[in-house]
């Protein structure tokens, strides 16, 4: 593994705690949403938007942008959080999460707030979306790279299969999936409902570059992303090993929290832990 | 029954030159098949830009989404295939990935209605009108013959957001004439007529024509409007078709129950209340069989088309 500047780590790491904290106050004040899957994926969107992604908020429209597609709609919240931190929305404007009239409604729409490249909600619709993206940044001979970002439960879904089989068929190294693998869907465990594994192993027999990482150790998420930016003639997939509602300890691992937002004593306790400035 | 001897094209064939020529205009044209690029002769253009043109495979709600990926990267991205595999198969993509972003993903599918004959049930599409019809954002087209299908493409290609054009498998008779045009949300009326109106769409646009003639030996003059967008509606035609003749009958190779004659029913009575008979696939599945027999089994016919209007008229009265 590359050796990282243990500053722009402790930075990264800084920022996910924010980003985590804007979440469960986001979804506190809607009195509903997804933190628990939020939060799982918490680190690997710091990784992205506060390091790897080449977007600016100034040009939202630029055309040689990277695109990140959230194929895993329900965790919008993590979505608007790191948007809100990286300009292209003030921060003030995510309380109003899934509120009427509020732009950020309870699954991303494109066209709302600058910066949501695909709707998304309905599993399963994400990397069929990049496959795209990837195949027009190809035509346009641009140096866009794309990015999905797919639930593991979305595994479940035939379309995304379909998906896996089309991008190496297309030799799309310029696209990455990450599967925030942490293990549970909404009724349960994956391996109970419908068992994914051997999940690395799937991927990898449909001829993707596959990488499994813990995907809350900062260091390997920046590092596998590297290494799907250097692999050449095919697209890769970073299996990211997770904790639903990662960084709270009441919520880590509680399949309540997939759909069901903080009550207020459990607001105050995981911003407590979450290092929250007095 | 009328004795008019149709001359019949196919609007495969048109389409595909069409896309053609529209690939050969606009750089920014691709396209997506599955397993279908040379049913629908989108290899036509494949064969010319083999770096626009990207076979799926059977997957057609991956090739929707990566149409909708593609526009969503400044693409006007045409999706051909099958009307049953390219709208009933896939709705739930369309809606998120295309109609609610309001995509230029422009869907072209063949094999629609119940004149797909042998292949049966399965292939015989009667509900994408009404599926396509119902997502906000998304246009419709029905064109009646092979040349309005060529136009269809033009007009579909430079629409602001997504489209959804359907069309038949078999040759079909040639009613526009060649320096006609088509605008997405106008109707065209192929005949003059005070007595009742026959509104009809894609393949029914020629038996509205035929059963015109036989209603003038009946002394009923019928007017014929070629109904060939069903969204956005022209409702000055159908205002003015309620208007002018007081009765109406529309005819489309399509479920009845939620078609374009559904659409053009809830304008009049929302508007100028006449008489309207529907003539079009009844609530029922298709079948094998050569595609005259199913249309005569299933009623979708010029004489059918007649006798409902006889129907309306007699019961307007006057």
């Amino acid at each position: 593994m590359q050796d990282y500047d243990p500053k722009l780590i402790a930075s990264l790491e800084e920022k996910a705690r924010l980003l985590r904290r804007l979440v469960l106050k986001m979804t506190h004040a809607a009195k509903s949403g997804h933190p628990g899957g939020s939060l799982s994926c918490t680190d690997i969107m710091t990784a992205l938007y506060f390091h790897v992604l080449n977007v600016d908020p100034k040009r939202p429209d630029w055309p040689q942008r990277d695109r990140f597609v959230l194929s895993k709609g329900h965790a919008a919240p993590i979505l608007y959080a790191a948007l809100a931190e990286k300009g292209f929305l003030p921060v003030e404007e995510l309380t109003t999460l899934r509120k009427f009239g509020s732009r950020l409604q309870g699954h991303p729409e494109r066209g709302t707030v600058p910066g949501i490249e695909a709707c998304a909600g309905a599993e399963g619709q994400g990397l069929s979306f990049g496959i795209g993206m990837a195949l027009a940044a190809r035509l346009d001979k641009s140096p866009t790279r794309v990015y999905v970002l797919l639930g593991d439960g979305e595994n479940d879904v035939g379309q995304t299969w379909e998906a896996a089989m089309a991008a190496p068929h297309f030799k799309l190294d310029n696209l990455t999936a990450i599967i925030d693998r942490n293990g549970l869907q909404q009724e349960g465990p994956t391996e109970k409902i419908m068992s994914l594994e051997p999940l690395a192993e799937k991927w990898m027999a449909f001829r993707w570059h596959a990488i499994g990482i813990d995907g809350h150790d900062m260091r390997q998420i920046l590092s596998a992303l590297d290494e799907a930016k250097a692999t050449k003639g095919r697209p890769t997939a970073i299996i990211a090993r997770t904790v639903k509602g990662k960084g709270v300890s009441f919520m880590e691992n509680v399949v309540k929290f997939h759909g069901s937002a903080p009550t207020d004593d459990e607001l105050k306790r995981a911003l407590a832990e979450l290092g929250e400035p007095a | 029954m009328t004795g008019i001897v149709w001359k019949t094209e196919s609007q495969r064939d048109y389409f595909g030159k069409a896309v053609l020529e529209l690939g050969r205009e606009n750089p920014d044209v691709v396209v997506v098949g599955a397993d279908t690029t040379e049913s629908l002769k989108t290899s036509l253009f494949g064969k010319e830009f083999p770096d626009r043109l990207f076979n799926i495979g059977i997957a057609e709600q991956n090739m929707i989404g990566i149409a909708a990926g593609l526009a969503s990267s400044g693409k006007i991205a045409i999706a051909a295939t099958y009307a049953v595999f390219g709208t009933a198969q896939v709705y739930n993509v369309i809606r998120q990935s295309v109609a609610y972003p309001k995509l230029n993903v422009k869907i072209f599918c063949s094999h629609a209605g119940t004149s797909v004959g042998p292949d049966g049930a399965t292939h015989q599409m009667n509900e994408d009108i009404a599926l396509m019809r119902g997502l906000p954002n998304m246009a419709v087209m029905v064109p009646c013959d092979a040349p309005e299908t060529a136009r269809t493409v033009h007009a579909a290609a430079y629409w602001n957001g997504p489209t959804y054009c359907r069309f038949a498998r078999s040759n079909v008779p040639t009613v526009t004439s060649a320096d006609d045009s088509f605008t997405i949300g106008k109707a065209s009326t192929i005949r003059d007529g005070s007595d009742v109106a026959l509104i009809g769409c894609g393949i029914m646009v020629a038996m509205c024509v035929e059963a015109a003639k036989s209603l003038d030996a009946e002394g009923i003059d019928a007017r014929v409007v070629n109904m060939s967008t069903v969204k956005p509606l022209d409702f000055d035609a159908i205002r003015k078709a309620a208007k002018d003749t007081g009765a109406i009958v529309t005819a489309e190779e399509h479920s009845v129950l939620h078609g374009m004659g559904s659409a053009v029913a809830v304008e009049v009575a929302r508007t100028r209340p006449v008489p309207m008979e529907f003539v079009g696939m009844p609530d029922h599945f298709g079948e094998s069989g050569d595609a005259e027999s199913l249309l005569q089994k299933y009623g979708l016919t010029a004489a059918k088309i007649a006798e409902a209007a006889m129907k309306v008229v007699k019961l307007r009265g006057g």
